[in-house]
C-alpha cells in the first residue's frame, strides 16, 4: 500500500466516524460504505449519522466483527442518482468497502440497488421507502430495512376502516412515495370498505405545497376524512393553514410519518391533536432494547433520538450482524447471510425476509396529542412489519426471479 | 350555486395572497437586474436568509408582542439589505468588467455559501415561525375561513408596489434608477456616481428579498431548500412581467398565483373520458405560462426591448484556427487520459469518464453560448432527453447499448430543433429563460409520465452487455466519443458555419445583409448543441446504469453553466477545463468535508475573482503575455 | 437600361405617412444621392429598398424582378450590397474574416461544418480588401480599428456579394472631411468601373454635390425634386425646404 493510499484512508477515517483507537490499531478495520443525501435531507440524516456513530461504538467495544473493528466510510450523494453511483464506485474502488448501505430518496435507492446488482455487492437500503426496491425491481443484492410505503399505509388502514367515514379526500406529495401511498391506500380501503368515496385528490409538488389553496380545495369537497402522506415543511404548512381555516374540524385525518419526531417536533404546540399517524414515540417506549438505546444515545449526544437515529443505528447493526453471520467478507456470503438474518433493534427483533429481502421492522401507530406544549404520540401501538405485507404469492408475482 | 361562488372567491383571495408573496421577492430581483443587468442567482438565498433572520430576531424581540414581531421582520429585512450591499461592494463590483453572465457564476457561489452558513447557524431541522400577534385567526367570508394574515399580505403587495412607484417616479434617486434601467450611457451623462447607485440598488433589492422572506414567517417554515425554490419562482415572475418592470412583476405574480390557485381549485376533473389532475399541473404551470408569454410577447408583459446584447461579443477576441501543434497536442493529451486510469485505480476511470461526459456537455453548451451568443439556462433538457431516449431504446426496444446510444443525440437534437425554433426568436435573458421554461416543461413531463419514463423513480438497469460491460472499455468508448464530439464542435466553430454563427452574434443586421439567415444558423446551432448534449446524456445513462428526472433538472443546467463560465466563455478549451475543475473539485471537496458546499462556493468565488475571464481566458492571457 | 425602379412606394406608421408615392430609378454605374431634411422619409425609403421594411404599396424592381417585401438576406442575394449608418462589422473577427464570412455566405458555403473557414475564399477576401485599401490591416481585429477604416471594411463586405446595387446609409457620417472625400471617391470609382449602381443618403452637402451623378430630394414623405446636382441646387422648392430647415444647403459655389 502506497503512502497516498494510507493518507486517503486516514482522511476518510477522520472525516467519517471515530473508531476506538486501541481496536483500530490492532487490526485493519472492516469498511462499510455509507452513502446518503446528508445535505439535501439534513433534518433526517443528521440524527441518522449519530445513530450510526453509536452503533459503531457499541459494535467495536464488543469486539467488532470477525475479530476486526468496523468502520463506516461516509459519502454524500447530493440527492442525485448519478452522483450516488459515482460515490458508490469510489467506495468500492478506493475504500475497498465490503458492502454498501444508506440512501434516502427512492430514485437514489433504486439507482444504487441497480448498481449493486450489476457489481454484485451487498446493499442495505436503510431508508428509501419505495415498494419497488424489494418487489418489482428487487434483486439478489439489495435488502431494505425500513417499513415500506405500502407497509406503513397498511398499518393505518385498520383505524381508517374503524372510523367508518365515506367521503375521503387525499393529499400527497407528487412523487413516487406519495403516489404509492395513495395507490396503496385506495386499494386497501376499497377492499375493506366498498362504499368508500374519494371526493378530492391533491398532488402537491414536493417541498412546494400551496397550502392555502390546497386546504381550501379540500374543504370545498366536504370530506369526512383525509388521508395525507405529506411530511416535512409541506406538512407544517398544511397543518397551519388547515388549522386556521378550520379544515380539520370534525374531520378524521390520517397522515403517514407525521408522528416521526423529525416532522412532529417542528410543529411545536400546533401539532394537530387527534390525527392518526405512524411514527416514533421515543419518550414513551418502555422496552429493554429501547431503554438501552435511549440512554446510550442520550449519554453520547446529549440529545434525544429521532427516527433517523434508530434507522442509522439499526442499519449498522444489521450490516455487522450480516458480516458476523457470513463469517467472511465475500459479497455472495454476506448476501446469503442477510437472507433471513435476525437481530435486535431498539424496536425489537427484526428479520430480513428471505422471500423479498424486506426487514420486518415495524412502526408505531397512534394519534397525535400534546404534552408540555409539544406534540407526542398517544394511544400508540407497535405495528410489526411482518403483519402488514401482502401474501407471499402476491410478492412472488411482483418480484423478478433471481 | 352560492357555495361554488364562495369556494371560487376564497381561491381568488388565496391567489391574491400568493401573488403578493411572489411579487415581493420578484420586485427586488427585477430592480437589481434592471439597473445592474446582473442576474442575481442568490436572490432566493437572500429570501431564505430573511426568513431565518426573522425567526431568530422575533424570538429575540419577543414572539408575542406586536413590536417584537414587526420589529423582527423589519430588522431581518434591513440585515439582508446590508448583506446585499456588502455582496455588491466586496464581490460583484470587482467583476463588472468581466463578460456578461460571469457575475451569475459569482452569485451561484454565494448560494452555496449562504446555504451552508444557514445550516451552520440554524441547523437542519425546519423552523416553524410564530404567527403574527393580532392576526392569528381567520375571518369568515361566506362561511369560508381565510387567515387574517392572508388579508395583510393581500394589502402588502400593492402597498409595496405603490411605495416603489413613488420612489422611482417622485424622487431624484428614482430618476437615476429609471435612467440606469433604460439607458446605461445616459446615466453616465447624468453625472451620477454609478458605484453608489449600484450599491444602493443592491441594498434595496436585497431588502425586498429579505422582507419577502420575513413576511412569510407565519406561513412558511424556515428550511434549507427555500433558496432554489424561490429563485425559480422569482425568475419566472420577473421575466413574465418584463425584466426591470416593477408593474409587470406585479401583474405576472398575479397571473401566476391565480393560475396556480385555479389549478388546485379544479383538482381532478373528468375530461374526454379520463381524469385530468389539474393539481399536478402546479408542478409546471408557471413555466408553461412563461413559455406562452415569451412566445407571444418576447419582452414579457410590460417589458421593453433591452439593449442587452445576446452573449455579447464585446469581450470576444478572434478565434484563430488551431496552430500546427494543436491537433497533435490534443491527441497526445487524449492518449495520456486514455492510459492514465490503468494504474490500478478503478475510480479514476469513473471520475475521468464523468469528466469526459461533462466536458462534452459543457462544450456543447459553450458552442451555443460562446460563438452563438445564445445563453441556455435549460441545457439539461437535451442532456436528459438524450439519456432517456437511449435508456428507453435499450429497455423497451431491447436494442444493444451501442445502437441505443444513437437515439441519444437524435433525441437531444430533435428536442433542440423544436425548442430552438421558438428560442431563436428572442434574445438575451428572455431567450435564456425560455430555454429554462422548455427544460422545466420537459422535466415535468418526464417526472409525471410514470408509464413511459418511470416517473420520479426514473429508469434503472441500464447496464450495457457485451464488450461495453468492461468498465475500461466503456471508459475508452466514452472518451473516444466525447473527444470526437468535442473536436467536431471545435472544427465547426472554425468552419464557415462557425463564422456565420459568430457573425450572427456580433451583428445580426450585418449578417442578414450579407445573405446569412441568422435565425436558421442559430436554430441549427441549437440542434447541433442539443444533439451533442444528448450524446453526453446517453453516455451518462449507461455509465451510471440508471437515470431519473434530475438528469434534466435545473441543477444539471446550472452545473453546465458553471462549468462554461468557470472555464471562460470566449475560449474554446475553457469549457473542457471548467468541466474538469468543477467535477474534480466537487468530488474532492464533497468527500473530505461536511461543509463541502460552502467550500465549493468559496473555491468558485476565489476563481471568479482571480480569473474574471475564466480559466481558459487566463491561460490564453498567460500565453499572450509570454 | 435601368437597374432599380421604385414605383409608387408608400409606407405609413400608425396613421402617419412616412413615404408617399415615391418613385425613382437608378442605372448601372450611376451614383445617386437621396437627400432631405430630418424626418423627410429617407431612412424609411432606404429600409424598404433593403428589405428591413415592407412597403404598404408600390413596387421595387431590381433588374425587372419585384423585390418589395423580401427579407434583407434575399435582397442581398439578388445583388444589393449595403452599408449601415452606424458601422456594423463583426467586431470579434479579424478584418479578413469579416469579408470571408460575407464571401462564404454568398458562395452558399455558410452551412459547412467541417472544412476550415480560414482558407476558404481567402484570396478573394484579400483582393477585396486591397480594392478598399485595407490589405495591410487584414489581420487586425475589427473591434480595434479606427472609424474610417471600419467604413472601408464595411464597403469591402458590401462588395463581397458582387452587388449590382449598393445602398449606403450616411456613408460618411462621423468622418473627417479628408476621409469623406477619400471614401466617396473610392466608392464612385468602383461603381463606375464595375457598373454598380449606388444610392446613398447623406447629410453633408459637399459630399453630395461632389460625388452624386443625380440627386433625389425628399420632403415630408414626398419626392419634391430630382435631377443633376446643378438642377437641384437651383430648384426653388428645394431651396425653400432647405432654407426652412437651416443651413444644410451647402451653397458650395
Amino acid at each position: 500500500m502506497d503512502r497516498r493510499h494510507v493518507l486517503k484512508i486516514g482522511g476518510a477515517a477522520a472525516a467519517a466516524l471515530a473508531v476506538p483507537r486501541a481496536m483500530a490499531q490492532a487490526r485493519e478495520p472492516i469498511r462499510i460504505g455509507e452513502l446518503n443525501s446528508y445535505k439535501v435531507f439534513a433534518a433526517f440524516l443528521e440524527p441518522y449519522k449519530k445513530g450510526m456513530d453509536l452503533a459503531v461504538d457499541e459494535i467495536n467495544a464488543g469486539g467488532g466483527a470477525l475479530g476486526r473493528p468496523i468502520e463506516i466510510v461516509v459519502r454524500d450523494d447530493n440527492g442525485q442518482p448519478g452522483d450516488a453511483v459515482r460515490v458508490a464506485e469510489e467506495l468500492l474502488a478506493r475504500e475497498r468497502v465490503s458492502m454498501l448501505m444508506g440512501t434516502f430518496a427512492s430514485n437514489v435507492g433504486l439507482a444504487v440497488s441497480s448498481f449493486a446488482k450489476e457489481r454484485k455487492v451487498p446493499f442495505l437500503a436503510s431508508e428509501p421507502l419505495t415498494d419497488k426496491i424489494v418487489w418489482e425491481q428487487g434483486n439478489r443484492y439489495t435488502f431494505r430495512l425500513r417499513a415500506s410505503t405500502y407497509m406503513q399505509t397498511a398499518m393505518l388502514v385498520p383505524d381508517a376502516v374503524r372510523v367508518a367515514k365515506r367521503r375521503w379526500a387525499i393529499v400527497y406529495p407528487n412523487y413516487e412515495y406519495g403516489q404509492s401511498a395513495t395507490a396503496a391506500f385506495k386499494k386497501l380501503m376499497q377492499a375493506r370498505q366498498p362504499n368508500i368515496e374519494f371526493v378530492a385528490e391533491q398532488a402537491t409538488p414536493l417541498g412546494r405545497i400551496e397550502a392555502g389553496p390546497v386546504a381550501a380545495a379540500l374543504q370545498a369537497a366536504r370530506p369526512e376524512a383525509i388521508f395525507s402522506s405529506l411530511f416535512g415543511p409541506d406538512l407544517s404548512r398544511f397543518v397551519r393553514e388547515g388549522t386556521t381555516r378550520g379544515l380539520f374540524r370534525n374531520v378524521e385525518v390520517f397522515n403517514l410519518l407525521a408522528g416521526e419526531p423529525e416532522y412532529l417536533d417542528p410543529l411545536l404546540d400546533e401539532a394537530p391533536v387527534g390525527w392518526y399517524v405512524t411514527g416514533y414515540p421515543w419518550q414513551d417506549i418502555k422496552t429493554p432494547e429501547h431503554d438501552r438505546f435511549l440512554s446510550a444515545y442520550q449519554a453520547k449526544f446529549r440529545d434525544y433520538p429521532r427516527l433517523g437515529s434508530v434507522v442509522g443505528y439499526a442499519a449498522v447493526i444489521g450490516a455487522a450482524e450480516a458480516i458476523r453471520k457470513a463469517g467472511s467478507l465475500e459479497p455472495e456470503k454476506i448476501v446469503d447471510a442477510m437472507k433471513g438474518l435476525s437481530h435486535s433493534t431498539p424496536f425489537g427483533r427484526i428479520v430480513y425476509r428471505t422471500l423479498d429481502h424486506q426487514s420486518t421492522m415495524g412502526a408505531y401507530v397512534g394519534r397525535i396529542g400534546l404534552r408540555n406544549g409539544k406534540g407526542v404520540m398517544t394511544d400508540w401501538r407497535y405495528a410489526d412489519g411482518a403483519e402488514y405485507l401482502p401474501t407471499d404469492a402476491e410478492i412472488r408475482s411482483l418480484r423478478p426471479p433471481e | 350555486m352560492s357555495e361554488i361562488f364562495a369556494d371560487i372567491l376564497i381561491q381568488f383571495l388565496n391567489g391574491l395572497a400568493g401573488a403578493s408573496s411572489l411579487f415581493l421577492v420578484a420586485a427586488g430581483l427585477s430592480l437589481i437586474f434592471g439597473v445592474t443587468r446582473i442576474v442575481n442567482f442568490a436572490h432566493g438565498a437572500l429570501f431564505m436568509l430573511g426568513l431565518y433572520l426573522a425567526w431568530s430576531l422575533i424570538d429575540l424581540f419577543g414572539r408575542s408582542t406586536l413590536l417584537g414581531f414587526w420589529g423582527g421582520v423589519l430588522a431581518a429585512a434591513l440585515c439582508v439589505g446590508a448583506i446585499g450591499a456588502a455582496i455588491e461592494v466586496f464581490v460583484l463590483r470587482r467583476i463588472y468588467k468581466a463578460p456578461e453572465l460571469f457575475q451569475l457564476l459569482a452569485t451561484f457561489a454565494l448560494v452555496l455559501i449562504i446555504k451552508d452558513a444557514v445550516l451552520y447557524f440554524w441547523g437542519a431541522e425546519e423552523l416553524l415561525g410564530p404567527r403574527a400577534p393580532g392576526l392569528r385567526g381567520a375571518v369568515e367570508i361566506f362561511g369560508r375561513r381565510l387567515p387574517e394574515y392572508d388579508l395583510l399580505l393581500i394589502v402588502a403587495g400593492p402597498l409595496v408596489l405603490c411605495l416603489l412607484w413613488l420612489l422611482l417616479h417622485r424622487t431624484r434617486y428614482g430618476m437615476f434608477v429609471r435612467a440606469a434601467t433604460q439607458d446605461r450611457e445616459m446615466l453616465a451623462a447624468l453625472g451620477t456616481n454609478e458605484r453608489h447607485l449600484f450599491t444602493s440598488v443592491f441594498f434595496l433589492g436585497a431588502f425586498l428579498a429579505g422582507l419577502g422572506g420575513a413576511l412569510q414567517i407565519p406561513r412558511e417554515p424556515a428550511q434549507l431548500s427555500l433558496d432554489l425554490a424561490v429563485i425559480s419562482d422569482a425568475f419566472v415572475v420577473v421575466v413574465v412581467g418584463g425584466m426591470g418592470s416593477i408593474g409587470g412583476a406585479f401583474l405576472a405574480a398575479l397571473l401566476i398565483a391565480q393560475a396556480k390557485a385555479l389549478c388546485i381549485a379544479l383538482g381532478d376533473v373528468a375530461m374526454f373520458g379520463t381524469i385530468v389532475s389539474f393539481s399536478k399541473l402546479t408542478l409546471v404551470v408557471e413555466f408553461a405560462i412563461m413559455a406562452a408569454v415569451l412566445v407571444l410577447r418576447p419582452w414579457g408583459l410590460l417589458g421593453k426591448p433591452l439593449a442587452l446584447a445576446r452573449g455579447g461579443s464585446a469581450h470576444a477576441s478572434p478565434l484563430d484556427p488551431p496552430g500546427q501543434l494543436f491537433w497533435p497536442t490534443s491527441l497526445f493529451v487524449l492518449m495520456l487520459l486514455a492510459f492514465a486510469p490503468l494504474g490500478g485505480d478503478r475510480y479514476l476511470l469513473v471520475l475521468m469518464g464523468d469528466i469526459a461526459v461533462f466536458a462534452l456537455f459543457a462544450v456543447a453548451l459553450h458552442f451555443l453560448m460562446g460563438p452563438g451568443g445564445l445563453v441556455s439556462f435549460g441545457h439539461a433538457a437535451y442532456f436528459g432527453l438524450g439519456s432517456y431516449a437511449a435508456a428507453l431504446a435499450f429497455l423497451r426496444l431491447d436494442l444493444p447499448a451501442e445502437a441505443a446510444l444513437l437515439a441519444a443525440p437524435l433525441a437531444g437534437g430533435l428536442a433542440a430543433l423544436l425548442f430552438g425554433w421558438f428560442c431563436v426568436r428572442l434574445s438575451g435573458v428572455y431567450l435564456a429563460m425560455l430555454t429554462l421554461a422548455f427544460a422545466q416543461i420537459a422535466w415535468s413531463v418526464v417526472f409525471q409520465w410514470n408509464d413511459a419514463t418511470g416517473g420520479s423513480n426514473g429508469l434503472i438497469g441500464l447496464w450495457p452487455a457485451g464488450w461495453l460491460k468492461d468498465r475500461t472499455l466503456y471508459f475508452w468508448a466514452t472518451l473516444a466519443l466525447c473527444a470526437a464530439g468535442i473536436f467536431f464542435l471545435w472544427r465547426t466553430v472554425h468552419a464557415p458555419f462557425g463564422l456565420a454563427l459568430r457573425a450572427a452574434r456580433d451583428q445580426p443586421m450585418r449578417a442578414e445583409a450579407v445573405g446569412i439567415d441568422t435565425r436558421r444558423v442559430q436554430w441549427l446551432a441549437f440542434a447541433l448543441s442539443g444533439a451533442f448534449a444528448g450524446l453526453a446524456g446517453g453516455l451518462f445513462a449507461f455509465a451510471k446504469g440508471s437515470i431519473s428526472p434530475d438528469t434534466l433538472g435545473v441543477a444539471r443546467s446550472v452545473d453546465g453553466l458553471a462549468m462554461v463560465l468557470l472555464g471562460g466563455v470566449h475560449t474554446l478549451t475553457g469549457p473542457v477545463l471548467g468541466a474538469a475543475v468543477f467535477t474534480w473539485l466537487q468530488d474532492e471537496i464533497a468527500r473530505n468535508t461536511q461543509y463541502w458546499r460552502a467550500i465549493l462556493g468559496l473555491a468558485i468565488l476565489a476563481l471568479v475573482l482571480a480569473f474574471p475571464y475564466g480559466l481558459g481566458g487566463a491561460l490564453k492571457r498567460l500565453r499572450g503575455a509570454s | 437600361m435601368t437597374l432599380l425602379v421604385a414605383n409608387g412606394l408608400r409606407k405609413a406608421f400608425g396613421g402617419v405617412e412616412a413615404v408617399i408615392d415615391v418613385g425613382f430609378a437608378v442605372a448601372p454605374g450611376e451614383v445617386v444621392a437621396l437627400i432631405g431634411p430630418n424626418g423627410a422619409g429617407k431612412s424609411t425609403c432606404f429600409n424598404m429598398l433593403n428589405g428591413q421594411l415592407a412597403p404598404d404599396r408600390g413596387t421595387i424592381e431590381l433588374g425587372g424582378k419585384n423585390i418589395a417585401g423580401l427579407p434583407p438576406r434575399a435582397i442581398a442575394r439578388l445583388g444589393v450590397g449595403r452599408t449601415f449608418q452606424i458601422t456594423a462589422t463583426f467586431a470579434s473577427m479579424r478584418v479578413r474574416e469579416n469579408v470571408q464570412a460575407a464571401l462564404q455566405s454568398f458562395a452558399d458555403k455558410s452551412y459547412g461544418l467541417w472544412r476550415a473557414a480560414d482558407t476558404l475564399c481567402r484570396e478573394e477576401a484579400q483582393a477585396l480588401l486591397a480594392r478598399v485599401g485595407m490589405a495591410d490591416q487584414a489581420e487586425r481585429q475589427c473591434g480595434t480599428l479606427a472609424y474610417g477604416d471600419l467604413k472601408r471594411v464595411e464597403l469591402a463586405v458590401a462588395l463581397a456579394g458582387k452587388p449590382r446595387l449598393l445602398l449606403m446609409d450616411e456613408p460618411t457620417a462621423g468622418m473627417a472631411p479628408a476621409e469623406r472625400l477619400a471614401l466617396m471617391s473610392l466608392t464612385a470609382s468602383l461603381a463606375r468601373r464595375d457598373k454598380i449602381g449606388v444610392l446613398f443618403t447623406e447629410h453633408d452637402m459637399d459630399t453630395v454635390f461632389a460625388h452624386a451623378d443625380r440627386i433625389l430630394v425628399l420632403d415630408r414623405g414626398r419626392l419634391i425634386a430630382e435631377g443633376s446636382p446643378a438642377a437641384v441646387r437651383n430648384d426653388p422648392t428645394v431651396r425653400r425646404v432647405y432654407l426652412g430647415a437651416g443651413t444644410m444647403y451647402g451653397e458650395a459655389t
